[in-house]
């Protein structure tokens, strides 16, 4: 791999020549593995292991569940039920991988927004991005896909209203809807490939988790400052720069294992806390819920879809250029998504060339409101569709939109910098100041 | 009276699903009951479940099932397998497709299913009903009272104020925990209606809390070992964070100096 100069694997045994030059297998782990990190990382770095861990978690829980699940709209409820009450540790698989996919959301959100703060997005890390959201857009299908599963009756009626979302786009609509849940309403042939795709989505997730890996050691690591490693020579590199084992493996996994003992509390003691009552109600086609409320994750973006109704003058409008071909559904539809694609459009949206909103004294109030905005778009998504809060809604939709498209392009140049550190090392040192001499190096 | 029971349980069953989630709404009182099964250390209290059990078999399940509970399970109760399998054949009868015919039922049987009526099965009650909510959606009071199912139970059931009026030919009774207010099931428990065999007080309230209880049991019956599972855990990922602490602070001691900031 190229990158950060570095030094690089070398066979010393006859067996290990053997295998390197038949298989480089050893160099790619060790490259993979030794890859210089800048040494100025701080705590927000560690969510990128805890995502890894999280993807193998609902993998591993995953397949095991899968050994003793039913996917049937007859059986489907009663074979949770059965892993619940015979399969041995049945019950903490269960819940492992329903709280699993919660963890899974609480690292991608902090990962992704750790990224908008200290302009990881910029060049020359767009692909690494780019590839991120398409990660992340996987994860909320699998998720959603995952939570029909269960064949509750917010499963059931979940899968109704998403679905029916792609019913929104004007004259294929329809047939996309019964494309996708195989038949004119939500039924056994949903389940089934429902079911299908969250197997395998995981796996396209893993594929595209190396990839994201492979972009990001080809740029080198982002840093709070957004200053980049030295790559004059390798004795530059490496006062910027520490291996990332052992030194942000171990700092890493303490991390994660903090992490982890929260979540256990969450799995042991209140494990449906983050559930929705109703899914204990086998799904029925005959009942619908008085609220339809998505999971937690999504509630940002739901809001944003119900944020435009059809007194919207935007929506209105809108509809009067197109001529009523984008109503106030597809309209929804286009917000949720657009919400989502703006982000992935961030690496150009920025004008900005300081990296770092440490440096960036206007960018980082714009930067907490949008922390602000998206607690508040979640809490508004869990609140019924009226006044006051679809004028709240409306609002941080708007703040939403309004930061990626005018504030982001618009800082860039009117913002005045604060001076950057030269080095990453500098800023290092700043911080922990040199090392003692006497003090011996970790072995 | 049966038939009155028939009527209002279909509309129950009907209705509930729908206003379950409706709670929170101004009127809705859900009594913060204490359970022993609550918090971190608390556990089931048998006799209490066994007198839930007693309830359940002379009250309920005359119109509710409990269809994913194996009558095998029973023994976690603290029954020996003679009594499990007493209990069974004295109380249910179940299909047996293979004789084509009903049998006295085994404790390898589930509770029998009992939709005759269109009352809703009570398996998952528990979990299917939230006693608490809010303030403002936030979900603060589910993190500090639990999610109140049980709780959510006992009050509807403690919770008539004997006020019934007539809608659309069905009788409705006025309840203090039922969104809404109105429900259609009858009150069913009544003082004493219940004898339990060491002389427990049977008061509507007394019961609601067993039953409420034993429902929490059906619907949740690993909770014991999820907490157990859940304690050992903690310890240990503690355990674990302390040691990485002090393995990543030798780490890197080497490298930082003194922290200035």
């Amino acid at each position: 791999m190229s990158g950060i100069p570095h030094d690089h694997y070398e066979p010393k045994t006859n067996g290990e020549k053997w295998l390197n030059s038949r298989l480089p297998i050893v160099g790619l782990i060790y490259d993979t593995i030794m890859i210089p990190t800048p040494k100025n990382l701080n705590w927000w770095w560690i969510w990128g292991i805890v995502l890894a861990f999280c993807l193998a978690l609902q993998i591993v829980t995953g397949i095991v569940l899968v050994m003793h699940y039913t996917p049937h709209v007859d059986l489907a409820f009663a074979s949770i039920e059965h892993i619940m009450r015979n399969v041995n540790g049945g019950y903490m698989l269960r819940y492992i991988h329903m709280n699993g996919a919660s963890l899974f959301f609480v690292a991608v959100y902090i990962h992704i927004f750790r990224g908008l703060f200290y302009g990881s997005y910029k060049a020359p890390r767009e692909i690494t991005w780019i590839i991120g959201m398409l990660i992340y857009l996987m994860m909320m299908g699998t998720a959603f896909m995952g939570y029909v599963l269960p064949w509750g009756q917010m499963s059931f009626w979940g899968a109704t209203v998403i679905t029916g979302l792609f019913g929104a786009i004007p004259f294929v609509g329809d047939a996309i809807q019964t494309w996708l849940l195989g038949g004119p309403a939500v039924d056994n042939a949903t389940l089934n490939r429902f079911f299908s795709l969250h197997y395998l989505l995981p796996f396209v997730i893993a594929a595209l988790v190396i990839v994201h890996i492979w972009a990001f050691h080809t740029t080198g690591n982002n840093n709070p400052t957004g200053v980049e490693v030295r790559r004059t020579s390798k004795a530059d590199a490496e006062k910027d720069t520490l291996p990332f084992w052992p030194y942000f493996v171990i700092k890493d996994l303490f991390a994660l294992a903090v992490i982890l003992v929260v979540f256990w509390a969450i799995v042991g003691y209140m494990p449906n806390y983050l559930g929705h009552p109703d899914n204990y109600i086998e799904a029925n086609p005959l009942v619908t819920p008085a609220h339809i409320v998505p999971e937690w994750y999504f509630l940002p973006f739901y809001a944003i879809l119900r944020a435009f109704t059809g007194e919207v003058w935007v929506v209105q409008f809108a509809s009067f250029i197109t001529g009523g071909i984008v109503d106030a559904k597809f309209f929804g539809v286009i917000a949720m998504f657009g919400a989502i694609l703006a982000m992935a459009l961030a690496p150009w949206l920025d004008t900005s060339t300081v990296r770092s909103g440490k440096y960036r004294p206007m960018f980082k109030w714009w930067f907490y409101l949008l922390i602000i905005d998206f607690f508040a778009l979640m809490w508004l998504g869990a609140m019924p569709a009226e006044e006051p809060y679809a004028t709240f809604s409306l609002i941080a939709s708007a703040y939403w939109f309004a930061y990626f498209f005018v504030i982001l392009p618009i800082l860039g140049v009117i913002e005045k910098p604060l001076p950057q550190p030269e080095t990453i090392e500098e800023d290092f040192n700043a911080h922990y100041g040199k090392a003692d001499a006497d003090a011996t190096p970790a072995e | 009276m049966f038939k009155k029971l028939a009527i209002g349980a279909a509309f129950a069953l009907a209705l509930t699903p729908a206003a379950s989630f409706a709670a929170g709404g101004g009127e809705q009182h859900i009594e913060d009951f204490h359970f022993s099964f609550e918090g971190p250390f608390g556990t089931w209290d048998q006799n209490q479940l066994q007198r839930g059990l007693q309830i359940y078999t002379e009250v309920c399940a005359a119109c509710h099932g409990l269809r994913y509970v194996p009558l095998r399970d029973l023994e976690a109760l603290g029954y020996s397998e003679e009594e499990v399998i007493a209990y069974s054949a004295d109380n249910f009868e179940v299909f047996d497709p293979e004789l084509d015919d009903f049998r006295p039922a085994i404790p390898t049987d589930h509770f029998p299913v009992n939709d005759g009526v269109g009352a809703p099965d009570l398996s998952l009650m528990a979990k299917a009903r939230a006693g608490f909510h809010g303030p403002y959606g936030l979900g603060i009071n589910q993190f500090f009272k639990g999610m109140g199912g049980a709780e959510y139970i006992a009050s509807l059931l403690d919770g008539y104020t004997g006020e019934e009026k007539e809608e659309a030919g069905t009788i409705l009774y006025e309840n203090k925990a039922f969104p809404g207010g109105w429900i259609s099931m009858a009150p069913p428990l009544s003082e004493d209606q219940v004898e339990f065999a060491d002389g427990h007080p049977a008061t509507v309230e007394a019961l609601s809390e067993d039953i409420a209880a034993f429902l929490m049991w059906t619907a949740e019956p690993k909770m014991m070992e999820r907490k157990y599972s859940g304690f050992v855990g903690v310890l240990f990922l503690s355990l674990l964070s302390v040691l990485l602490y002090l393995v990543n602070k030798r780490l890197w001691a080497g490298v930082k100096g003194k922290k200035r900031d």
